[in-house]
């Protein structure tokens, strides 16, 4: 279903709470969703800037995740690693609307060319 | 306009000619938006319009936000009147209830009622407010299911309440809570079923939604969360609601409060411009500049508002725009002050925090109390208060104005009466300034004497006063008094050392303070822990959530629910995570014994999956690499079909049992090694472990298994069983210390069982044994291991019990469905192609 530039990739309650759920682009690279434990939504490329572990498989803390490989904290809301780490991954602007998760369609293209 | 003295019904205002060259303004909806649009107008210019309100139901304007207390008892309907007959009257509108809407001809410029009643209007207004959203399932339409948005509602469960019996809310928002708080105080027992994890997620966050849940239960009422509505079930009356995980909960009555809807429905028919909501302008003018819309109903600037203090700023933009003097809507911040079944709580901004947020925490936990203020760039953005709400709209008119906060950022979070009394600028001062039996600590009682009296006694560091007088060692939330009289006793001696290292940033505590306080004031859940022990972020990092996933799964064996979200990733996947991205699988293999069956199924998987490698481990065992995460179930399945479990060799738990062949074949061999490396591996396979654990069994001296870099060795010899502990390779090798000699199998087991279980219980999350046997030494090891027969055997029985809960392979459990969301996408996203010309 597609809203103007909005793309509805499913439910919210298809992401766990502090979770992450993935979305591979074909010909670029799989995005991640990311669920806060306040309920926020947010959409990351999964892939960390460190060594290019998968965030989504990371622990989600606060606004953040550590990478599941080398346990970089990437923020969530800007893609940059956190403390003495430097690094940045691409975010893609994403809203929750009636309890559907929509993506924005140009970032995923340009965030995944 | 002079019009003192005309008495007129709106009825024969059609003809009396000085009215009717009044223009019309016709209002659907009689409910808060309506009338206070209407009040607004009226104070700014009483006779401009000749005003008719439609309303649905059949009474006058009330005030929609009591409903609550009419039906908790504490209020009368004539008590959430805001206007009654007489006002209508007085200011010449005129009302016609009970007769809705059905119609706008906007080419016509009319209305027509249900009735067949058609009005000319020159102005529109629409506040029809929004619709409960009613979930789409089987029996829905039941007698006896019902919303929670008007007085019929309220008087159908008035009625079903005064039978008595079970009643079920779906929906663990504001109006859900408080439709079982009613039912409950009018004698009804209560369940809530509610979709997300916490109660009022979008009001709370999640220590603020436990504490919420807690309170409730304690109440009576039951709480379920992550619950979702399978169907409502019922023959010609409701009888109960049953849930997707198959549970039935009988009810005589359901109450659905899962949400609203704007009600738009009339708007989109007349061909107005409706998004979420019927889209307006700064001046609440829609798409046709004659009718005007506000309210819930109304879509501006992209947001719909389902609280009643934007619905006043928008009457005020309405009204000014009615009168001439438009003024423009900007849109709201909204905060919410509410009292939830008696129990205050506030929310307002972004209590999210965002780029660049930072959390101020303050939990109480002896009071119930907690607080968290979200500053940004010295402003606050949002905050989250529980229990205690008297601060709430200080906070709110700190954010709305974007004061800098610097200046008082570190009395903040204890109120506007604390930041800003007079001569209290630096904390430390306020706290020299109490007196010697002020209570420092309300958790154990210690006065401010006996903690200057602890320090001056030589405890000068905070993991020593709360040693020597417990200051501050049960829930945390009085340490920065502690430390700021640590600071004055001590001046520039102290310098904040700490004896005891904390379990993370998020706390002061270490984690021999953690687990005991879990145990001794029966902590069952993170949340809990982490209010209780005033942890200074909402949800931990990634450091605590382990820990205290693990210290609760120890502590609470069958109770306790594993938090996926709090394990990493392998632990989670139940597979190793790889520098690609991919997954390693290593089937469990019992002693190091396989058949041809087994190795059948692993060819086959490796074959089927084009796994690029196969590895023998250290461990007596095959690692199969390269498997993607959503093929893991299938690769589990086909292991699990070949009789094969979980290896676990992706975890904080036992991994391999390394054996020998001995007696059997070889001829050095003094003891069955072989088969009793088999018995300890389905002893202790599936248990979880502060870190890894190895075992190894070898059947001589010769000790071709490894037996003595294991955390738990067995030697054979002749006459027995030499038992080997602390020992592992790693970067740092260690051999083993020799703990005892056993005579016999069975005694090997027990011991074996019994020092896992210690290890269990008192070892450090991520702390392996040979770093905790050199911490504790090996005599205390000794003690409670080969000295203590009764605490031996009674280890050995706990470690039993817990593992009679844990040796569920977890491969099966997944590869038959569970927790299928880990392994699949949540979608596929392709671009869409230009079309090629022709």
């Amino acid at each position: 279903m597609h809203y103007g530039d909005w793309i509805d990739v499913g439910p919210l309650s298809a992401i766990p709470v502090r979770g992450s759920r993935t979305i591979p682009v074909a010909g670029g690279d799989e995005v991640a969703l990311f669920r806060t434990g306040d309920n926020q939504v947010f959409a990351l490329v999964n892939r960390c800037p460190h060594k290019h572990g998968p965030l989504s498989q990371g622990i989600v803390h606060g606004h953040a995740v550590s990478c599941p490989l080398h346990n970089w904290r990437i923020s969530l809301v800007t893609g940059e690693a956190l403390g003495e780490d430097k690094g940045c991954t691409p975010t893609i602007p994403v809203k929750v609307d009636g309890g559907r998760v929509l993506l924005c369609r140009t970032s995923t293209l340009k965030a995944a060319a | 306009m002079d019009f003192q003295g005309q008495v007129l019904t709106n009825d024969d205002a059609e003809e009396a000619g000085g009215a009717a060259a009044r223009p019309r303004l016709v209002v659907i909806g009689n409910g808060m938006a309506g009338c206070r649009a209407i009040e607004e107008l009226l104070e700014r210019d009483a006779g401009r319009y000749r005003v008719t309100i439609f309303g649905a139901e059949p009474h006058v304007n009330y005030n929609r936000i009591m409903l609550s207390p009419v039906l908790a008892g504490e209020k009368t309907f004539e008590q959430i009147v805001i206007n009654d007959h007489a006002w209508y009257a007085d200011n010449e509108i005129e009302l016609v209830a009970g007769d809705p809407v059905v119609a706008i001809d906007r080419a016509a410029k009319t209305v027509t009622a249900r009735s067949g009643r058609t009005v000319a209007y020159d102005k529109l207004l629409i506040a029809t407010g929004s619709d409960p959203f009613i979930i789409p399932v089987p029996g829905k339409d039941l007698p006896g299911v019902i919303s929670f948005r008007d007085m019929k509602d309220v008087d159908t469960m008035l009625a079903a309440a005064a039978k008595g019996g079970e009643a079920v809310v779906i929906g663990g928002g504001l109006l859900g809570l408080e439709a079982a708080h009613g039912l409950s105080l009018r004698g009804m027992k209560v369940t809530v079923i509610h979709l997300m994890p916490t109660l009022m997620e979008r009001q709370l966050d999640e220590a603020a939604g436990w504490l919420l849940k807690t309170e409730l239960e304690s109440r009576g009422q039951t709480i379920l969360t992550g619950a979702d509505t399978a169907e409502i079930v019922g023959e010609s009356q409701v009888e109960g609601v049953r849930l997707k995980d198959g549970r039935l909960i009988p009810a005589s009555l359901v109450v659905m409060a899962v949400g609203i809807r704007p009600s738009v429905a009339l708007a989109r028919e007349a061909g107005l411009a409706v998004g979420r909501g019927i889209q307006v302008d700064d001046h609440m003018v829609t798409s046709d500049t004659d009718v005007l819309a506000v309210g819930e109903c109304v879509e501006h600037d992209g947001q719909v508002y389902g609280l009643v203090a934007p619905l006043w700023e928008m009457c005020r933009a309405l009204a000014d725009g009615l009168v001439g003097k438009p003024s423009g809507y900007r849109g709201s911040v909204t905060s919410t002050k509410l009292k939830v079944s008696g129990i205050d709580v506030f929310s307002a901004g972004d209590f999210a925090g965002g780029d660049g947020g930072e959390d101020i925490v303050l939990r109480d936990a002896s009071r119930g109390i907690y607080k968290r203020v979200v500053v940004k760039d010295d402003k606050i953005v949002g905050a989250v208060l529980y229990g205690d709400t008297v601060d709430g709209n200080w906070y709110f008119d700190l954010l709305k104005k974007g004061e800098d906060i610097s200046s008082i950022r570190d009395f903040l979070i204890f109120g506007q009466a604390f930041a800003q009394g007079g001569g209290q600028a630096d904390p430390k001062a306020a706290v020299a300034a109490l007196s010697d039996d002020a209570e420092i600590c309300g958790c154990n009682g210690v006065s401010k004497g006996k903690v200057v009296a602890t320090i001056q006694g030589g405890a000068c560091t905070l993991d020593a006063v709360r040693a020597t007088c417990k200051a501050s060692a049960s829930c945390g939330s009085c340490t920065g008094l502690v430390e700021q009289l640590l600071e004055l006793t001590l001046g520039d001696d102290y310098a904040g050392e700490r004896d005891v290292k904390t379990v993370c940033k998020c706390t002061t505590f270490g984690h021999d303070d953690v687990r005991r306080e879990i145990v001794a004031q029966g902590m069952k859940s993170i949340p809990e822990v982490m209010q209780r022990m005033s942890w200074s972020t909402p949800d931990g990092c990634s450091s605590c959530r382990p820990a205290l996933n693990y210290y609760l799964l120890c502590a609470w064996p069958g109770e306790y629910v594993d938090d996926q979200q709090s394990r990493f990733v392998n632990e989670r996947m139940h597979a190793n995570i790889q520098k690609d991205g991919t997954y390693s699988v290593v089937p469990r293999m019992w002693g190091g014994l396989t058949n041809p069956r087994e190795l059948r199924a692993i060819a086959d998987v490796v074959e089927k999956y084009n796994a690029p490698m196969v590895k023998v481990t250290g461990g007596q065992r095959l690692d199969i690499f390269g498997i993607k995460k959503e093929d893991l179930p299938a690769v589990w399945a086909d292991l699990n079909a070949a009789g094969m479990v979980s290896g676990h060799a992706y975890g904080k738990s036992l991994r391999t049992v390394k054996t020998c062949v001995g007696s059997e074949w070889c001829r050095f061999g003094t003891q069955d090694s072989t088969g009793l490396g088999v018995q300890i591996e389905h002893m202790t396979w599936g248990s979880w472990m502060p870190h890894k654990f190895k075992i190894a069994v070898s059947g001589c001296p010769r000790n071709c298994a490894e037996a003595t870099i294991k955390d738990f060795g067995v030697v054979c010899v002749d006459s027995g069983y030499e038992l080997h502990v602390g020992g592992n390779g790693g970067i740092k090798v260690r051999a083993t210390d020799f703990l005892c000699k056993v005579s016999t199998e069975q005694q090997a087991l027990d011991y074996c069982a019994a020092f896992i279980q210690l290890y269990r219980e008192e070892a450090r999350y991520l702390e392996r044994t040979a770093p905790w046997i050199e911490r504790v030494g090996l005599d205390y090891i000794k003690a409670r291991i080969v000295d203590d027969e009764v605490g031996r055997e009674a280890l050995t029985s706990r470690f039993l019990y817990s593992q009679s809960f844990s040796q569920d392979d977890p491969w099966a459990q997944r590869a038959a469905g569970a927790e299928r969301e880990q392994h699949a996408h949540l979608g596929e996203f392709r671009p869409i192609l230009p079309l090629a010309a022709e």
